[in-house]
C-alpha cells in the first residue's frame, strides 16, 4: 500500500468508527448489514472475480453459516463471538467439497451445479428429520448480544445495535486484510492465473485442482462467516431468509461494486443493501423494475463496476495533477 | 337501536377503563392532535406477492376514512413497505418504522415467518404488533407477548373443528390427509390430530407438497390406494383446484373437507369445476363475494362501492381485498375506542378489550371477542356445505 492509500483507508475507518454515534440505531443496524453483506461479496469475489468460477448459489453458503451460528447459539448456549470461527470451518469444509466434484464443471456448468444447491438448501432446512435442529419453517429466534459489561462499565455509549456493529466491523476488517493478504500473493496469482489462461497456468507447475477447490473452500467460508454475522444482527434464521434470490444479489453486488476488487465488496454492499430500499420509495407498484432501471444505468455508465470508475477516476486526476 | 349501543358500551367500558383518558389527551409516538401514523410490511414483490393487494386494500380503506374526516378528526397516515416474504427484510422495514417513521404501532405485519422474526423486537421495545396477518397459534400469547395479536381465526382451530364433525358424523371414517410441506399445512394437520385426540388413529394416509410443486396429482392417486373415504384438504387455492378435480376424474368420492384457505369460489372452485366441486365441506367466517347468496348483502354492496371508488385497480373476485377491508375496519373500531388516549398501552387495552363487535363482511353469527388472557379476535367459524352453486350453511357457529 502506497502512502495516500493507507491515509484514505484510516479516514475511511475513523469516519466508520464515529458512523453509529451520529446516525440513529435503525441506521447504523442498516451499516451493519452493509458490513456483513460486503464479507459475503468479498467472498463471493474471491471466487468469480479473482478465479473465474461463476457461483449461482453463494446464499446456500450464508445460509449455513447463518444456522451454524444458530444452532450453536439456540441449543448449546455457545457465545454469539466463539460461533464465528465454527461457522466459517463448517463452511470451509462444505466449500472445499463441493469444489472437489464442481471441479470438473467449466463457466455455466458450474453456475448450474451452484444454482441448483442454491435452490435446494431452503427445502433441506424444512426437512422433517432436521427440525429438531432447524427449527423447520418456523426457524431459530436467537437472543441479541449486549456490548459486554467491561466496556459499557467505563462509561462507554454502547448500545446492542452500535456493540454490534463495532463488532461485525472488527471481523469486516480481520476478514478484508487477511483477503489483501491471501490475494496479492502467490495463491493469489495462482487464482488468477486459472482464470485467465488455466492451462498456462498449469504448465507453470499451478496445481489447479488443488487451488480451484481451495478457492471454493476459502469463498464459502467468507461468505458462511457473513451469514453467521447476519443471523446474530437480525436474531432469527429461517427457511425463508434464503431463498435463491439471495444468491442472484450476490452476484448482482460483486458485478456492480467491482468484479476482481477488494473495495468493490463494500461498494457492492451499500448498491445492495440501500438500491433496493430506494427504489421501493421510488415506486410501490413496481419497485423492481426502478431498480432495473438502476441496474442498466450502473452497468453502462460504469461498465468496470463502481471500484473501476473510482480506480479511473483517480488515475484521471493524478494525470492532471502531473500535467499542470 | 342495537347499533346505537355499540359506541354507548364503548364510551363506557372506556370511561370505566380510565377516567383521566376523557379528561386529557394523551400521546405516544406517532400520534398527535392531527395524525395517527400507523405501519405495516408487504410482501409486494416475490414469491407471496399475491397477498400484496392486502396493503394496497387497507391504504385504500385508510384513505376512506381520512376523506370522512379521520378518526376522531385525526387523519390516519398508513405507511406499507415491501419486504419481499424475507424475514430480514421485515426486521429492517420494520425497525425503520418504528425507529424513524416513529409509527405509533404496527399492524396487519404478513406471513408467519416475517411476523416471528419482530415478534421479540416488538414486544421489547413496546410497540403493538398488531392483528398480524398469519393462522398461527402462538400470536394468542398475552403473558410471553402481551404486545402481539393475531386476528383471523388459527388453523389449529378450524383443523379441531373439523375432526370433531367427523367423529360426530362419521365415526368409523378412514381418513386421508394432502397437506402443504410449511408452517401453515403443519398447523392443520395438528388441529386435526389433537381434535381426533384417542381416535388418532382414523388418518390411514399423509401426504405432503411443497408450494414449488407443479401439480398434486401422483398424491391424490396415493390417498385413493390406501383406502381413505374422507379426506381433508390443506391446500392453498392452486392446489386445492387441482386436488378437487384430480379426485372427480379418478373416480374417488370421499367425504371432503377443504380448508377455509381456498374456499373461495372464484379462485378454487370456478377453477376446479363447479360440478365436480359438489358436496365439498368447508368452514368460513367472512361473506365470499362470488358466492351469489351475497350478491344483494348490503355488506358486500358497500365493500364493492368502497372498492370501485378508492381502490378501482383492486381484483373484485380476489376474497383477500374482503378480508382486508374486515381486518382494517375492526382497526378503525379499536382507534375509535381508544378515543384521545393514543398511547401504545391504550391501543393494545382498546384491541384486547372487544366485546361481540362485528364487521358485517363477516358471516352471521360470528363475533370478536378479546379479553386480557385471550388475544385471538376472532375464535369461531361456521360450517359449510357447496351445492354446486354457493355455499350452504349448517349448524351452529362453532368454537368461541
Amino acid at each position: 500500500m502506497s502512502k495516500r492509500q493507507l491515509i484514505v483507508v484510516a479516514v475511511l475507518l475513523a469516519a466508520a468508527c464515529i458512523l453509529p454515534f451520529v446516525v440513529s440505531n435503525y441506521r447504523t443496524f442498516q451499516f451493519t448489514l452493509v458490513l456483513v453483506y460486503s464479507i459475503a461479496l468479498l467472498g463471493l469475489n474471491i471466487l468469480t472475480g479473482y478465479n473465474g468460477q461463476i457461483s449461482l448459489g453463494h446464499g446456500a453458503f450464508y445460509a449455513i453459516g447463518a444456522y451454524a451460528t444458530a444452532i450453536m447459539m439456540d441449543k448449546f448456549g455457545v457465545p454469539y463471538w466463539a460461533t464465528l470461527p465454527i461457522a466459517g470451518a463448517v463452511c470451509l469444509v462444505v466449500g472445499f467439497l463441493f469444489g472437489l466434484p464442481a471441479l470438473r464443471l467449466e463457466g455455466l456448468y458450474l453456475a448450474l451445479a451452484t444454482f441448483a444447491l442454491g435452490v435446494s438448501l431452503p427445502q433441506l432446512l424444512k426437512y422433517h428429520h432436521l427440525e429438531k435442529w432447524t427449527g423447520g419453517v418456523q426457524g431459530i429466534v436467537i437472543a441479541k448480544p449486549a456490548a459486554p459489561a467491561s466496556l459499557t462499565g467505563l462509561g462507554l455509549p454502547l448500545n446492542p445495535d452500535r456493540w454490534l456493529y463495532f463488532f461485525t466491523l472488527a471481523v469486516t476488517l480481520v476478514m478484508f486484510v487477511l483477503a489483501w493478504n491471501l490475494l496479492r500473493g502467490r495463491i493469489g496469482r495462482a487464482m488468477v492465473a486459472i482464470r485467465d489462461q488455466h492451462v498456462a497456468a498449469e504448465a507453470m507447475g499451478v496445481n489447479n485442482a488443488m487451488v480451484k477447490s481451495l478457492t471454493f473452500g476459502v469463498s464459502a467460508m467468507y461468505t458462511g462467516i457473513a451469514g453467521a454475522l447476519g443471523a446474530i444482527a437480525v436474531q432469527f434464521v429461517a427457511p425463508d431468509s434464503f431463498n435463491i434470490f439471495l444468491s442472484i444479489v450476490f452476484l448482482v453486488g460483486i458485478v456492480i461494486g467491482g468484479l476482481a476488487s477488494i473495495s468493490g465488496a463494500v461498494y457492492g454492499a451499500l448498491f445492495i443493501q440501500f438500491v433496493p430500499n430506494i427504489a421501493d420509495e421510488i415506486s410501490k407498484a413496481a419497485p423492481w423494475a426502478i431498480f432495473g432501471v438502476f441496474l442498466i444505468a450502473f452497468v453502462y455508465v460504469m461498465p468496470m463496476g463502481i471500484a473501476g470508475a473510482v480506480r479511473m477516476g483517480m488515475a484521471r486526476l493524478s494525470r492532471k495533477r502531473q500535467n499542470n | 337501536m342495537k347499533f346505537k349501543l355499540v359506541p354507548i358500551a364503548a364510551l363506557l367500558s372506556l370511561a370505566f377503563a380510565s377516567p383521566a383518558a376523557l379528561a386529557q389527551k394523551k400521546y405516544d409516538q406517532g400520534a398527535s392532535d392531527t395524525e395517527i401514523r400507523i405501519g405495516n410490511t408487504n410482501p409486494y414483490s416475490g414469491p407471496a406477492s399475491a397477498y400484496g393487494t392486502i396493503g394496497k386494500a387497507i391504504a385504500a380503506y385508510f384513505k376512506m376514512v381520512n376523506e370522512q374526516g379521520g378518526v376522531n378528526g385525526r387523519k390516519v397516515n398508513f405507511l406499507s413497505y415491501d419486504d419481499g416474504y424475507s424475514p430480514p427484510k421485515t426486521v429492517e422495514m420494520v425497525r425503520k418504522l418504528v425507529e424513524q417513521d416513529n409509527v405509533l404501532f404496527v399492524f396487519q405485519t404478513l406471513g408467519t415467518p416475517c411476523n416471528t422474526a419482530i415478534h421479540k423486537y416488538m414486544n421489547m421495545t413496546k410497540v403493538p404488533q398488531l392483528h398480524v396477518a398469519t393462522g398461527a397459534t402462538k400470536w394468542n400469547d398475552p403473558k410471553n407477548f402481551p404486545y402481539t395479536m393475531g386476528w383471523q381465526p388459527n388453523y389449529q382451530t378450524e383443523g379441531r373443528v373439523y375432526a370433531q364433525h367427523i367423529m360426530k358424523n362419521y365415526p368409523n371414517a378412514k381418513i386421508g390427509i394432502l397437506y402443504q410441506n410449511d408452517d401453515y399445512g403443519k398447523d392443520y394437520l395438528k388441529g386435526m390430530k389433537d381434535g381426533l385426540g384417542a381416535k388418532v388413529s382414523m388418518i390411514v394416509k399423509e401426504v405432503s407438497y411443497e408450494v414449488s410443486d407443479p401439480t398434486v396429482d401422483s398424491q391424490i392417486v396415493q390417498l385413493q390406494a390406501s383406502g381413505a373415504d374422507t379426506f381433508f384438504n390443506i391446500t392453498i387455492p392452486k392446489f386445492a383446484a387441482q386436488a378437487i378435480r384430480k379426485a372427480y376424474d379418478i373416480g374417488w368420492k370421499p367425504v371432503h373437507y377443504l380448508n377455509n384457505v381456498s374456499s373461495s369460489i372464484a379462485t378454487t372452485l370456478t377453477t376446479a369445476g363447479l360440478d365436480k366441486s359438489v358436496g365439498i365441506l368447508s368452514s368460513g367466517y367472512l361473506k365470499d363475494q362470488t358466492d351469489k347468496q351475497w350478491a344483494n348483502d348490503p355488506a358486500i354492496k358497500a365493500w364493492e362501492a368502497f372498492m370501485k371508488k378508492y381502490y378501482p385497480e383492486g381484483n373484485l373476485l380476489d376474497s383477500s381485498n374482503v378480508y382486508a377491508y374486515t381486518v382494517a375496519s375492526t382497526l378503525h373500531q379499536v382507534l375509535k375506542q381508544a378515543g384521545d388516549n393514543l398511547t401504545r398501552d391504550n391501543i393494545i387495552k382498546q384491541a384486547s378489550s372487544m366485546k361481540g363487535f362485528r364487521v358485517e363482511t363477516m358471516l352471521p353469527g360470528i363475533r370478536i371477542n378479546t379479553d386480557q388472557d385471550d388475544f385471538a379476535p376472532i375464535e369461531s367459524v361456521q360450517l359449510m356445505k357447496f351445492d354446486g352453486k354457493k355455499w350452504e350453511f349448517f349448524g351452529e357457529v362453532l368454537g368461541k
